[in-house]
Order: structure tokens, then C-alpha cells, then sequence
């Protein structure tokens, strides 16, 4: 907090001229946001970053710098979210530095000052940054784990037989998922039969091969038999190719063929009506 | 120790492990389920996992042996109830349970064993 300190005269000066910087900072930050915000929401959150502002220069108390801080934090988080680039961002806080220094450029006892002001506001602005693209990475990270849900649906396709139908490419996390949620789904439901169709998987190499095996291996000490259905001729010569074993595991071309053989496995016989 | 019980129902033995599983109760069971295989001369045993929440490779690979030994009796062994994280454990042992038949519940394991499923 002493980096920040001998402002005193500074802060005194910004006090006094409050409203002109607080108003001219806000029309900075407009021209920047391109109108995404109203002038009075600008104000309004300029406002209390101003008042904090003040009580770090003044250091009146310790808590100050903390508060400050954590209301740039939740500024950078909800400009995130509410997509706004970093630049939009970080001028935010920047141009307080061009309101202020059009009030202080005539008063050359305050330049001192004002440079050790310009340092405090290029730190804030930086931690601006900082928390912008970590709430970024958050919301990336969210997104990633909501497409991971929705990517990996258990759906039923009669009595005990269920399917999962595989869209994407399959990496150890997503087979971890889709293994844990076909099991449950076994268990929850009793069903024998599932059917995993991979018409939507891209390419099969060996990791691919092993993690749906590993899957397969896994129902089949539960009780239940699984099928593997939806290879696409390119799959198949890649799979041949590299010599991939599916062993016993049975193999259809399509989901009805597997539908077929599933009912079949579990005692039941379609005929036409 | 505690010692799992094996319940006679028909021509099949009943296991149910109701108790987090250790190495000597394991070895226990399966001089348990010999001597009993040959005092009844049953045709199957049903091996009830499902209370079961921890497994390691040497229960496994016992349970593959209980297996292996009920064969030498001409009976034949279902694992029934076993929990999908179990089951996940075991797979990523790379332990398959070669020669033991699974079903989902007990019930399913019976008729499993009757030959009606």
C-alpha cells in the first residue's frame, strides 16, 4: 500500500473536483463500450471505484485497497461475461488517468503526484486483465464441461436395451463419462442389452479401439452385453489396418442391425404386424 | 474376521458379501464355498457384490479363482450386482474375470443358472 502512498495533495484535488473527473471518466468509457452501456450505468459503477480510489490514496484505512480490488475483480468478471474484449475492459480503468490528467495538466506542482497516480491506475488496470481472462477460462471451462453432458446422452431403445450414441471425438475423459453413465444407466434400469453407435465418432485409432473396449469389458461385468455399431467404411479399413482386435464383441453395420441382434439376445422376435 | 455366509437354496449356493472384503476373508470364503460344494454338491453358485464398494486386484483375481474351483465341482459361478465403479476398477486393473458368468441382480443370476434367460 506505501507504493502507493504521498498522494495526499492528489487526493485532496480529486475530491474536491469529483463530479468533473467521475463525469468525464464515464463519457471516456462510453465512447470505449460503444453504447452497450448507458451513460448513468457507467456513472453508477465509476462512482464507487472512485470513492475506493480516493481512500487508498488517502490511506485512511487498510481495508481499502482489499475492497478496491475485489470490485475490479466483479467489474472484469461481468464485462466477461457480458463479452466485452479486454481492451473495453482495461480502458475502463486507464482512461481515469486521461480525465485526471486534463484537470491536473496546468497544475505542475501536481505533475509528481500524478505519475505516482498513473502507476497505481496502470497496476489496476493490469489486474483488470488478469481477471478478465481468468473469468474467461472460467467460462470456457464451463462451457466445455456443459457439452461434455449434453454430448453423452444414455438413451432407451426398448425394454433393456439402451444405446449411447457417440458424437465427437473420444478422449480418455469423455469415455471415462460415457462408461460411468452407461453403467449406472445398466443398473439403474436393469437393462442387459446396450448398443453403442459411433457413426459420429471421426476417426478410431488404438487409444480410441482400447477405450471403447475397456467400456465393453466393463458392462460385461455387470451382466450386460454390448454392441458396437456405426462403423464407417473409412473406420473399418483404419481399425483392419491397424490391426485392432475387437475380439468377441459383436460388430453391426447399423443401429437397426444392433437393435436387431440386441432384442434377439433378450428373447424378443419382431414380426410384421 | 468376519466370515461370509454361504445360504444353500436348491441346487445353488447363495453368497451375499454384505462386509467391505479383505484378503483373509476372501481366502476364507473360498475354502468355505469348496467345502460346501462338496458337502452339497451344488450346481451353481451366486455371488452377490453388491454391497461391495472397494475392490483391489487381489479380490479380482480371487473371484476369478472362486470360479476356476466351482468348475473343478462342475458348478458353475455368477457375479451378480456389481457396482458400475467396481466394475470400472476392475476393467481399468485390466482384470476381465475370465470364467466367471455376470448378471445384473440376483434374480437375473438365477435364471441365468436354470438356463431360462
Amino acid at each position: 500500500m506505501d507504493a502507493y502512498g504521498g498522494q495526499g495533495r492528489m487526493a485532496v484535488y480529486l475530491r474536491d473536483h469529483h463530479d468533473k473527473i467521475v463525469g468525464r471518466w464515464a463519457e471516456l468509457v462510453l465512447a470505449v463500450v460503444g453504447g452497450r452501456l448507458s451513460l448513468d450505468e457507467i456513472r453508477h459503477e465509476l462512482d464507487d471505484l472512485y470513492a475506493l480510489l480516493l481512500r487508498v490514496m488517502t490511506q485512511q484505512d487498510e481495508h481499502a485497497m482489499g475492497e478496491l480490488r475485489a470490485t475490479l475483480d466483479e467489474l472484469s468478471r461481468s464485462r466477461a461475461r457480458a463479452g466485452f474484449t479486454p481492451s473495453q475492459t482495461a480502458l475502463g480503468v486507464f482512461s481515469v488517468k486521461d480525465a485526471v490528467y486534463e484537470l491536473v495538466a496546468d497544475t505542475a506542482d501536481l505533475v509528481h503526484e500524478y505519475l505516482a497516480f498513473t502507476r497505481m491506475v496502470d497496476d489496476l488496470g493490469l489486474r483488470t486483465f488478469e481477471s478478465y481472462s481468468a473469468a474467461r477460462e472460467q467460462i470456457i471451462a464451463d462451457q466445455s464441461a456443459a457439452m461434455m453432458e449434453l454430448s453423452t446422452p444414455v438413451v432407451r431403445l426398448w425394454e433393456g436395451v439402451l444405446a449411447v450414441p457417440l458424437v465427437g471425438t473420444l478422449d480418455s475423459a469423455r469415455t471415462q463419462l460415457v462408461m460411468e453413465k452407461l453403467l449406472e444407466t445398466l443398473v439403474a434400469t436393469g437393462s442387459e442389452q446396450a448398443v453403442i453407435d459411433i457413426t459420429g465418432v471421426p476417426t478410431v485409432d488404438t487409444e480410441v479401439a482400447q477405450h471403447l473396449l475397456k467400456t465393453v469389458n466393463a458392462a460385461r461385468l455387470l451382466g450386460a452385453q454390448c454392441t458396437i455399431c456405426g462403423i464407417r467404411p473409412q473406420v473399418a479399413q483404419t481399425i483392419v489396418s491397424l490391426g485392432i482386435e475387437f475380439g468377441d464383441i459383436a460388430t453391426k453395420a447399423t443401429l437397426a442391425d444392433a437393435l436387431a441382434l440386441a432384442l434377439s439376445n433378450a428373447g424378443l422376435k419382431v414380426v410384421p404386424a | 474376521m468376519d466370515r461370509v455366509p454361504i445360504a444353500k437354496i436348491g441346487p445353488t449356493l447363495f453368497v451375499s458379501i454384505q462386509i467391505d472384503l479383505e484378503d483373509e476373508s476372501v481366502v476364507q470364503l473360498q475354502e468355505d464355498l469348496a467345502d460346501q460344494l462338496t458337502a452339497t454338491g451344488a450346481s451353481g453358485v451366486i455371488i452377490d457384490i453388491s454391497a461391495v464398494e472397494i475392490v483391489d486386484s487381489f479380490i479380482g483375481r480371487m473371484l476369478t479363482m472362486i470360479g476356476s474351483i466351482s468348475r473343478l465341482f462342475d458348478a458353475e459361478t455368477v457375479i451378480v450386482g456389481m457396482r458400475p465403479a467396481v466394475a470400472i476398477t476392475l476393467t481399468e486393473l485390466g482384470l476381465s474375470l475370465r470364467g466367471v458368468r455376470t448378471a445384473l441382480n440376483a434374480e437375473k443370476g438365477l435364471a441365468l443358472l436354470n438356463g431360462t434367460a
